[in-house]
């Protein structure tokens, strides 16, 4: 019985996590949130479904109940979540919380394999982030002069990292983080938000070339900050990010041309200078030559992800522990190895498709400012995910950044949450606008109808909503 | 949106990756020693039986009561190279087969029957191409010298017989292990039909042989010869084997009677470079698509060799070294009108209810020469067992066709390796056998017996 239920869970959990997923493409079929609510609802069943279905098979091969009374808490914090959220944003954008949460149980389901008391510390923390975090949309609505503060945007960013840089404790040979009272901070995570909101607010009302050069020399003060940190992951989204908010802000082909080149100029001179840098490289470019050290990590998570096959091994049947961090940087590859690589591709394209409604959502935006954060935020996002799956899969050289929200780690889940509730409040913001240019066309074409009386006033208006 | 399709694009590049990447590499990752995951699957299924291409059971794991596991082998040294061991780093089929044996494909409800009588799953078998009575008899023809026979089938590749000795018994592997790793001497451990590196000596004159109707096409017939006995270029002097002047001959009598000194004239009027790329061509000298451990034949040849070099290597001695089954390779495509087939050992993969997980089918590997050239080197191969050194396979109730070789590795004492290389019947061949009995003598007297032995097995009543 208990075999039937773990070698089947397989087949289901892939196929309702499937269903989910092509659930958040289908919904891109509809412009209207309204019409797009059957779509929601559905893939909050399937939500429910992939993980319940995880959980009864961890159940099952533990053989310990506890781990249901963990479950039981996880889906009251993902349901209420999602219902406080509809109740007290009916503006805000449901594909948007719906993957945060698919993709945090997914998150908790394997942490609870990997290490039950991390699982449980990630819980609390992100309970709290997701109290702080429903804030946020009302606050990005309302707060009007967060337009006007790029300079402190900057110094603030700078002396963060700065502060790291010089008293932060080493990990893995890098320094990226630094403790308060026991709790450990990382703060290149936070600042990735608040770099947005420093390329955003600078280019919100010029962005000649004099601004470019500016924004150049501090954006580039962070990145240096980062390579002398070692943390070489973050530094590389931080230099990907500016570039292409430079290249949105001034539509300008130039400067992404300059930024790509720039960038690999760069990339030869810290491969020629760093010898950390040249190991990681090799270890990329042939990994099984360096098994040993090197390319121990990677060969593991290769090993890990190619052993699940299409459908995994099934939960607790694999051996994902082998590969060094993996709760952190490699989670993409312990989930590969269990739950398959169905399982994790799904997962990835519903990464995507969150990518994509940030996307779409930036170019309606008529405000520049909350246009241009919209849009450093989805780049910043991806291009996150794209690093540590990248990497993990031996596609790039290994940068050891995390995966958002599945992957173990405080600063990371909590910037994150900000993340996507900031996005939120941009969503509540576009529909603020729509609403009103729906309001200023209907006073328009009154005054219009007032005046003329013509029959022909109301044809342009249908054409105009149409 | 270009940047929003700009990272869909990456993305789904990196998604086609990642998927082709895990199922093409899932076997070599899965056999990597620092892959900890094998210990699992070893720990979950009991290892799977090997059988032979007629059902007889060849390798299979034993548990007693106290669920110890012993992997046993019913024909002990008979099959020692080929089928190999699982322990000591493990060699062999049981090397190569090793993901197919530790997984198990076998039905649910058999896993729950495992499950509640608290055994391991049965593990995958493998069913091998080899045949237990053409093994035999290669194993038992072969006697106390040592030497290596290999037996396939050009039309398909399959490997029938794969007999190497010094032998050892599998059974014992772990209490002989560090004897026969002291061992330096006779390399029992080496299979030699695969491994093993001999000087190919006259069978090498099929390569030569091969390469001169090449440049010359259309006058090859018109060859012809004086033979003294010996031929002598500069510094150098090629004798014909014991002195034998064997007077006037033409290209297929030169062939036949496997005239050294002919052969070296021929030889040094070779065009080195075009020979260097037909070397490279009959796969010397690369790596071979094969499951199985090998070694690379050698033997280089550019503008550079010297004369002397090229009279040694026509007739298959100086540096020249070749595996068996490379031997094996050339003659299976002349014998399958020059395509080769890609050879295999692995017939299919079958959970214990008989349900096939994977078919190995025959796969073309290369073209070797075209079917003109092949026809011609069959005549030549043929007229050697009429009336040239391997007569001893003439007036059968088959027809067959090959080359001897009496391949000298110690100069000063004259000592020499019996070599065969040829398949039968002629009209359609059937089976190829290559065989080397290492000091044994010349081939004609050594090596071919055996043949005929293997080819009375396969094709007289």
């Amino acid at each position: 019985m208990e075999l039937y239920i773990t070698e089947l869970s397989k087949y289901f959990i892939t196929l309702f996590i499937a269903c989910y997923t092509l659930e958040c493409f289908l919904v891109f079929r509809f412009q209207d949130e309204e019409q797009r609510k059957g779509g929601y609802i559905r893939q909050n069943i399937w939500m429910f479904l992939v993980h319940f279905s995880c959980f009864l098979v961890i159940c099952f091969e533990t053989g310990q109940i506890e781990y249901l009374l963990f479950y039981v808490l996880q889906q009251i914090l993902l349901f209420s979540t999602v219902m406080l959220f509809r109740m007290i944003y009916p503006k805000g954008n449901l594909l948007i919380v719906n993957n945060m949460c698919m993709l945090l149980s997914i998150g908790f389901v394997v942490l609870t394999r990997l290490s039950y008391e991390r699982a449980i510390k990630q819980f609390f923390i992100v309970t709290a982030s997701i109290i702080i975090g429903m804030a946020i949309p009302f606050f990005i609505r309302n707060l009007k002069f967060l337009k006007s503060l790029t300079w402190v945007y900057a110094g603030v960013g700078i002396a963060a990292l700065g502060v790291v840089l010089i008293l932060g404790s080493v990990t893995y040979g890098s320094k990226i983080s630094y403790s308060v009272a026991g709790v450990t901070f990382q703060p290149s995570e936070f600042v990735k938000i608040v770099f947005v909101f420093f390329v955003a607010s600078a280019f919100n009302e010029s962005w000649g070339f004099l601004r470019v050069a500016v924004t150049a020399v501090l954006a580039g003060a962070h990145v240096l900050i980062l390579v002398a940190s070692k943390d070489l992951g973050s530094a590389l989204i931080f230099f990907v990010v500016y570039v292409f908010m430079v290249f949105i802000a001034t539509g300008r082909w130039i400067y992404l041309f300059l930024g790509a080149a720039g960038g690999s100029a760069a990339a030869v001179v810290a491969y020629r200078l760093f010898s950390h840098v040249q190991v990681r490289v090799q270890a990329w470019r042939d990994p099984f030559s360096c098994i040993d050290d090197a390319g121990f990590q990677i060969t593991q998570s290769l090993f890990g992800i190619s052993s699940g096959g299409w459908f995994g091994l099934g939960l607790f049947r694999g051996n994902p522990t082998s590969i060094p961090l993996v709760e952190a940087d490699f989670v993409f590859s312990a989930v590969a190895e269990e739950l398959g690589i169905l399982f994790s591709m799904c997962m990835i394209l519903i990464c995507i498709s969150s990518f994509i409604m940030c996307m779409n959502m930036a170019l309606k935006l008529q405000d520049r400012f909350y246009r241009l954060i919209a849009f450093g935020l989805g780049v910043t996002y991806i291009f996150q995910v794209f690093l540590t799956v990248g990497g993990g899969t031996k596609f790039i050289p290994m940068t050891g950044v995390t995966l958002p929200f599945i992957s173990y780690g405080g600063s990371s889940v909590l910037t994150t949450l900000i993340m996507f509730f900031i996005i939120e409040g941009l969503y509540i913001i576009r529909r603020d606008e729509g609403d009103k240019r729906a309001r200023n066309r209907k006073q328009k074409s009154k005054r219009q109808r007032a005046k003329r009386e013509g029959d022909w006033a109301q044809d342009r208006e249908d054409e105009e909503e149409a | 949106m270009a940047v929003t399709w700009f990272f869909v694009g990456l993305f789904f590049a990196m998604m086609g990756y990642t998927c082709h990447y895990a199922v093409t590499h899932r076997q070599t990752l899965m056999n990597n020693s620092y892959n900890t995951r094998q210990e699992i699957l070893v720990a979950q299924n009991s290892r799977g039986t090997i059988y032979a291409a007629g059902g007889q059971t060849l390798a299979e794991t034993e548990t007693d009561e106290d669920g110890k596991e012993t992997r046993v082998y019913p024909y002990a040294n008979m099959f020692s190279h080929a089928v190999g061991y699982a322990s000591n780093g493990r060699y062999g089929i049981e090397a190569f087969a090793n993901y197919y044996l530790i997984n198990s494909n076998t039905r649910l409800s058999e896993k729950v029957a495992s499950d509640v009588a608290g055994e391991k799953y049965p593990g995958d078998s493998v069913i091998t191409t080899l045949d237990v009575d053409l093994q035999q008899i290669a194993y038992d023809s072969l006697g106390i010298y040592s030497g290596a026979v290999i037996v396939s089938e050009p039309s398909t590749g399959r490997i029938l017989a794969m007999v190497s000795k010094p032998d050892f018994d599998p059974n014992e592997i772990d209490a002989i292990w560090d004897d026969l790793i002291k061992d330096k001497e006779s390399s029992v451990l080496l299979n030699r039909t695969t491994q093993g590196l001999y000087p190919p000596g006259s069978t090498f004159k099929i390569v030569t042989a091969l390469e001169y109707i090449r440049e010359n096409p259309d006058s090859f017939s018109q060859y012809r010869f004086q033979c003294n006995g010996h031929f002598t270029r500069g510094e150098e002097r090629i004798n014909c084997y014991h002195g034998t002047a064997h007077g006037s001959e033409d290209f297929t009598k030169a062939f036949a009677k496997s005239c050294n000194s002919a052969f070296a004239s021929i030889g040094v009027e070779l065009d080195r470079e075009k020979f260097g790329d037909t070397l490279d061509g009959l796969l010397l000298n690369q790596e071979l698509k094969v499951d199985f451990a090998y070694n690379q034949s050698k033997l280089t040849m550019n503008a550079d060799t010297t004369d002397a070099d090229v009279m040694q290597a026509a007739i298959g001695q100086g540096t020249t070294q070749m595996t068996p089954l490379q031997l094996n390779m050339i003659t299976a495509a002349i014998a399958n009108d020059g395509m080769l087939m890609k050879p295999y050992l692995i017939d299919r993969v079958e959970t214990k209810e008989r349900d096939v997980v994977k078919q190995f089918s025959p796969d073309s590997y290369k073209r070797l020469m075209s079917e003109e050239e092949a026809r011609i080197m069959k005549g030549l191969m043929e007229e050697v067992v009429k009336s040239g050194t391997g007569t001893k396979l003439s007036g059968l109730s088959y027809t067959a066709a090959g080359k001897t070789g009496s391949a000298e590795y110690n100069k000063v004492k004259g000592d020499s390796h019996a070599w065969f290389t040829g398949f039968a019947p002629v009209e359609e061949p059937q089976v190829c056998v290559t065989i080397i009995i290492e000091g044994a003598g010349s081939g004609g007297d050594y090596a071919v017996p055996i043949a005929k032995r293997i080819l009375d097995a396969c094709f007289e009543e």
